[in-house]
């Protein structure tokens, strides 16, 4: 495992803080709340994330953020540092986010480049969650 | 607790063991010039005498363990080696009584990859499925044998899973059928008993790194009566009676002697303790929700414990883990990024497969580490779980397998 110093500490602090690093769930019924699950068992990785959102102006904006991660230590980190990009952004702003962004921030090994695409893929789903609740 | 303990906690003796200190000894006495450090194929001065006795007293404590000849026993580079020999050589000494070979889809590398090659040389090979449980029962090699099978090779011991394989009963439909049976026993010396004496095998690979010898190191067993011959595979110089060429290392040789004359002396002794071991890490960890052991409880060694942990995946539990040194059949570990081809075999969903950890003990492993390392594990997959949306699916009554999963 050719894994950066970065991606074991974010592995590590989420496991041991699970609630500063908003690992948990809210209530998927809820309007306000976008849930994306993306991955699959068999791939050996499935990425929750949900969304609370508020209005403002004529836009929502993401005021928390809560997710669960099963896959390997890259998967976790990745979905907790796009989670760390999240809290503030409007929706436009939070669907921009890109893959490299995340990998980049991590120093992934390009063997794991696909956790941080899941990542990614994971807050287009939430946020498509959200807007079909609208 | 943790003050008494040196971390990382070594749980991955099948992978290799350490060398007992009092092999160790007997290797640095073969090395310098005060020591016995001569070619064993010196005719013609005491080094070289010297030397072969030293070879040859190593040559009769692995016969010794397996109970054969001593001359049934020719060096070899480690179990890859003498797997490559026992196939190849079988192969390219008989090819003309036929062309199918019989082994299992879960053999260690060190055997499909030889027969791989045998394929590209227009060879057939057999790959058998085992069952449920990680056996190869004699019934599915009696079914495979054709009229041009001329070899058949099963391990003894799984390496993953640790489950034991009915050589006898193998053995007996191969020598009904008139084929060679060849059997990698890498993970049995020092484990269970061998006796070559009584079992139906013509040739056997032995490793010395898995039994606290030296790596770099292993050995053939050809039987003689009835005979069995091999084309070597390394030529020069006509060592080992022809079939393996290249001067014999003799520190090497009399470590894997000393290591197998331990075995044999203390195998007993190191199976009650390692079964206690054992138990004590089995009984706490079958405590834990949704645990599933692969392979087959009632039949295996005690060193060797293969787990899945469900709803976990196997590779954050090994980051979790990371003062406990173990080996996973997760398909984030290896390269190909495929979960172990040993418990897919066995009909294991990936994601299980991917929640495996082989836990395997050893001669120095103590009650301390083995409880330490359960309060590791249980903080591990506790915290894992509580991060896991499937772990959370499951207690809300979910059915995994229900969801329409995009894979990817």
């Amino acid at each position: 495992m050719a894994y950066s110093k970065k991606v074991i500490e974010k592995f590590e602090n989420t496991l041991n803080e699970p609630e500063k690093f908003n690992v948990g769930r809210f209530d998927p019924k809820e309007a306000n709340i976008g849930t994306g699950m993306v991955g699959a068992p068999a791939c050996g990785d499935v990425m929750k994330l949900q969304i609370k959102c508020e209005s403002k102006g004529n836009t929502h904006v993401i005021k928390d953020v809560k997710f669960k991660t099963y896959g390997c230590g890259s998967a976790i980190a990745s979905s907790s540092e796009l989670v760390d990009m999240l809290v503030g952004k409007t929706l436009e702003e939070a669907r921009e986010i890109k893959n490299v962004e995340i990998a980049e921030a991590l120093e992934l090994p390009p063997i794991k480049i696909h956790c941080s695409v899941l990542a990614e893929d994971s807050i287009k789903q939430a946020i498509d969650d959200f807007e079909q609740k609208q | 607790m943790s003050n008494e303990i040196n971390l990382p906690i070594y749980m991955d003796y099948a992978s290799t063991t350490p060398v007992d200190p009092r092999v160790a000894q007997k290797i640095s006495d073969h090395l310098t010039l005060d020591g016995n450090f001569g070619n064993p194929a010196s005719r013609s001065h005491k080094f070289g005498w010297k030397a072969e006795e030293a070879v040859e007293e190593a040559r009769s404590h692995v016969a010794n363990l397996v109970n054969c000849d001593p001359r049934e026993i020719v060096w070899t580079s480690g179990a890859t080696e003498a797997d490559n020999l026992a196939i190849k050589g079988i192969a390219n000494f008989y090819k003309n009584n036929g062309k199918h070979i019989i082994t299992s889809k879960i053999e260690h590398k060190a055997v499909l990859d030889p027969c791989r090659q045998l394929e590209r040389d227009g060879f057939e090979i057999t790959y058998l499925e085992p069952n449920d449980r990680g056996l190869i029962t004699p019934k599915a090699v009696s079914d495979a044998i054709r009229e041009d099978t001329i070899l058949v090779s099963i391990m003894h011991i799984n390496n993953e899973l640790g489950t034991i394989n009915d050589l006898h009963g193998i053995g007996r439909v191969a020598r009904k059928n008139s084929v060679f049976f060849h059997v990698d026993a890498a993970q049995s010396t020092g484990k269970v008993d061998i006796d070559l004496g009584d079992l139906p095998v013509d040739l056997m690979s032995f490793s010395a790194h898995k039994t606290y010898g030296p790596k770099g190191i292993g050995a053939l067993f050809v039987r003689r009566k009835p005979r069995v011959r091999i084309e070597a595979q390394i030529h020069g110089g006509g060592h080992e009676r022809g079939m393996r060429s290249g001067t014999l290392p003799t520190h090497q040789i009399v470590g894997m002697g000393e290591a197998f004359k331990l075995a044999k002396e203390e195998m007993d002794a190191d199976k009650a303790r390692i079964k206690l071991m054992h138990d004590r890490f089995y009984d706490s960890i079958s405590k834990i929700e949704e645990i599933y052991v692969n392979g087959d409880i009632t039949n295996k060694v005690s060193n060797i414990l293969n787990i899945s942990f469900a709803y976990v995946e196997g590779e954050s539990l090994i980051m979790a883990l990371k003062d406990i040194a173990v080996s996973s059949g997760s398909a984030c570990t290896s390269a190909s990024l495929e979960p172990s081809y040993v418990l897919r075999a066995l009909g294991i969903k990936d994601e299980l497969a991917s929640s495996s950890i082989r836990f395997s003990f050893g001669r120095f492993t103590t009650e301390e580490e083995v409880d330490y390392t359960l309060t590791l594990i249980n903080h591990a997959v506790e915290r894992l779980r509580e991060l896991s949306p499937l772990w959370e699916m499951y207690l809300d009554g979910i059915d995994i397998d229900s969801v329409e999963w995009q894979t990817h």
